[in-house]
């Protein structure tokens, strides 16, 4: 029997899988680069020839600018502000204990379930009726919505995983409950709050059913993109715009591990 | 020790979680300095007790008194108490340092203060050059004494301890044993240790209470939880002990006669009310009290024949378990060295003698 088909060899088979699912995957994102660098306004092949026209156009594209910009405000206040939340369920499901607390962490999971489309026109009936202005105010409020689930559930992992003790032990010690918070609570958990933000971030700015209906006349990245699909002339630099969120993220993911690396790694010392 | 001056007072206290009575009307005085253990099977109240003192549960009924005032309305971080955690606690984002000196904040010191107290903090546990490391470079018996200095580091009155060397393998359980006990002799701090481990709560304390079902059963040195328990419970939990079950057949002054059916007719002292004539009582006798021969013992009360039926040597003393004629169980026998041959005694089957004094029966309300 060769080794390649038992446990300690290469399976050919897994192999040409992996290949494949990670082609799938990634392959299209990959073409978005490819294609911004294209010189003609068809996303086809052959390629034509090498420009940075595109970009030069993404750079003078003020609407565009104004959305990338819109997107990155809701989806920063978004982050906090359902991390905030988020850490605070956790706490009190982890930490307290709570009558009826199943239900409670039922009813604010339901975002996780229930349609986009359902919330989103819910919500758009909800504030019109009640005379609230569409901005990004209310596209905010609809992202905190459907983000705080995600935040509780990360966070939730986070204060599982760290012995209640640590907090009865910093009171032990004469911190009050802010302090204990600030002191022992939060650098424990800051890798769950880091991948909470980035988590809740990431979800809110690539939000499209709800921003669509709560946006008014403020578009948020994803709306901005789909209202220029109707132009063809536009679509290259759309691809720009991918190709330089692409980087982005990835840097942003590749620093975030390489942090995470550096502080498990060495300790920080230096007395007292 | 005990009684004249009570530092610490927990008044008639009842805590129930739902349903559970966790700890049941105790109420327990412990005196300045002292080292008390709060003994008992997990479930038995003794933790929640502990972590009342340390304000982490209310009580819902009676009061907690630390030198005079009551506690129960003081949050956790205001207490005159430190807690060593039975999982230590060690912070693990912070060094050693750092986690003994967390406690200081409060205080304010300067740079050089702090680093004087958490100088003289490590030298206390021994850990001096230890203080760069983290929680995971520690092992369990180095965290046991960060978690100490930690705790001794903001100078409570009280120093509280949750069953702090569960963790640690026999041999260095028993060294810091040793060296809790000097500790708390030249800090003069009152400590109060929680233990599942009767050895371990007859090394240490001073006094030791004794719980079961969320009730105090008894308070007492550890001579006289050994030598006077108040009940099976208390027997059965401390040390070895053969449950003879016995009716009282005469009472006299001091003392009453009493049938059983392995022992026959034998003598007891008795001080009790409960031992009335015709009153249905346990005689309990120690392992180490009573004798083994080959023939019945001048000088000895009572004796009663029997048959080995198993033996097991210790090296320093042996166990054997006699199996006696009318008695439910073998009756259990300790001892240092015996007055027949070692090759006759550990035969199994082998006819021996088991003798005893009068003064060595204690006799118990059967429940």
């Amino acid at each position: 029997m060769s080794r390649s088909t038992t446990f300690g060899g290469t399976n050919r088979t897994l192999m040409v899988y992996a290949v494949l699912y990670l082609a799938f995957l990634y392959g299209p994102v990959l073409l978005l680069p490819l294609f911004s660098f294209n010189d003609s306004i068809y996303v086809a092949f052959p390629l034509k020839g090498f420009t940075t026209q595109w970009y030069e156009e993404m750079l003078s594209n003020e609407p565009m600018h104004a959305a990338l910009l819109n997107s990155i405000k809701v989806g920063t206040v978004t982050s906090v502000i359902a991390t905030v939340l988020g850490a605070l369920g956790a706490k009190a499901v982890t930490r307290y204990r709570i009558p009826g607390v199943k239900p409670v962490v039922g009813v604010i999971s339901l975002p996780l379930v229930v349609p986009g489309i359902i919330l989103g026109v819910a919500l758009l009936i909800l504030l019109t009726r009640s005379g609230i202005p569409l901005t990004l105010v209310t596209v905010t409020l609809g992202h905190v919505l459907l983000c705080v689930p995600f935040a509780m559930v990360t966070l939730i992992a986070s204060f599982d995983g760290f012995d209640k003790s640590m907090e009865e032990a910093a009171a032990d010690l004469g911190d009050n409950v802010l302090w204990s918070f600030w002191r022992v609570t939060l650098p424990i958990i800051f890798p769950g709050i880091l991948a909470s933000l980035l988590l809740c971030f990431t979800i809110s700015f690539d939000e499209f059913i709800m921003a669509f209906f709560l946006a008014g006349t403020e578009p948020t990245l994803p709306i901005f993109i789909y209202s220029q699909l109707r132009f063809p002339q536009k679509l290259p630099g759309v691809l720009a715009m991918g190709a330089c969120i692409l980087v982005v993220s990835f840097v942003v993911v590749f620093l975030s591990q390489w942090l995470r690396r550096r502080n498990l790694g060495v300790p920080v010392n230096g007395g007292v | 020790m005990s009684g004249d001056e009570a530092y610490i007072h927990i008044d008639h206290v009842t805590k129930r979680f739902g349903d559970v009575v966790a700890v049941n009307d105790v109420d327990i005085r412990i005196s300045r300095g002292e080292f008390f253990s709060l003994l008992g099977a997990s479930g038995c109240g003794k933790t929640t007790l502990l972590r009342m003192l340390a304000g982490f549960e209310m009580p819902d009924v009676g009061e907690i008194y630390i030198d005079d005032s009551a506690i129960s309305g003081v949050p956790p971080h205001r207490r005159p108490t430190n807690m060593v955690f039975q999982s230590y606690a060690i912070f693990p984002h912070l060094n050693v340092r750092r986690n003994i000196a967390f406690g200081l904040r409060r205080e304010k010191l300067s740079k050089e203060e702090t680093a004087k107290r958490v100088d003289e903090a490590l030298a206390l546990v021994k850990l001096q050059g230890f203080g760069d490391r983290r929680s995971h470079e520690l092992s369990g018996g180095q965290r046991q004494r960060i978690a100490l200095a930690r705790a001794l580091i903001c100078r409570p009155k009280v120093l509280l301890l949750d069953e702090p060397l569960g963790a640690l393998d026999k041999k260095l359980r028993e060294e810091m044993q040793l060296e809790l006990r000097a500790l708390q002799q030249s800090l003069g701090i009152t400590f109060i240790f929680v233990t599942h481990d009767q050895e371990e709560a007859m090394t240490l304390s001073d006094r030791i209470a004794v719980m079961s079902g969320g009730k105090a059963l008894q308070i007492a040195p550890p001579k006289v939880l050994y030598n006077e328990p108040v009940n099976v419970e208390v027997a059965e939990f401390i040390g070895q002990m053969n449950f003879i079950d016995a009716t009282v057949s005469e009472r006299t002054g001091n003392g009453a006669v009493l049938d059983t059916a392995g022992l026959g007719r034998i003598g007891a002292p008795a001080k009790a009310d409960f031992v009335r004539e015709g009153a249905k009582v346990v005689a309990a006798i120690r392992p180490e009290k009573l004798t083994l021969s080959d023939r019945p013992q001048e000088g000895q009360a009572f004796s009663v024949e029997g048959a080995i039926a198993t033996a097991a040597y210790l090296g320093d003393r042996s166990h054997f378990y006699v199996a006696v004629e009318g008695c439910a169980k073998p009756v259990a026998v300790a001892t240092q060295e015996t007055q027949i041959s070692q090759d006759r005694l550990l035969t199994e089957g082998a006819r021996v003698w088991l003798s005893w004094n009068e003064q060595s029966v204690i006799l118990l309300e059967r429940n």
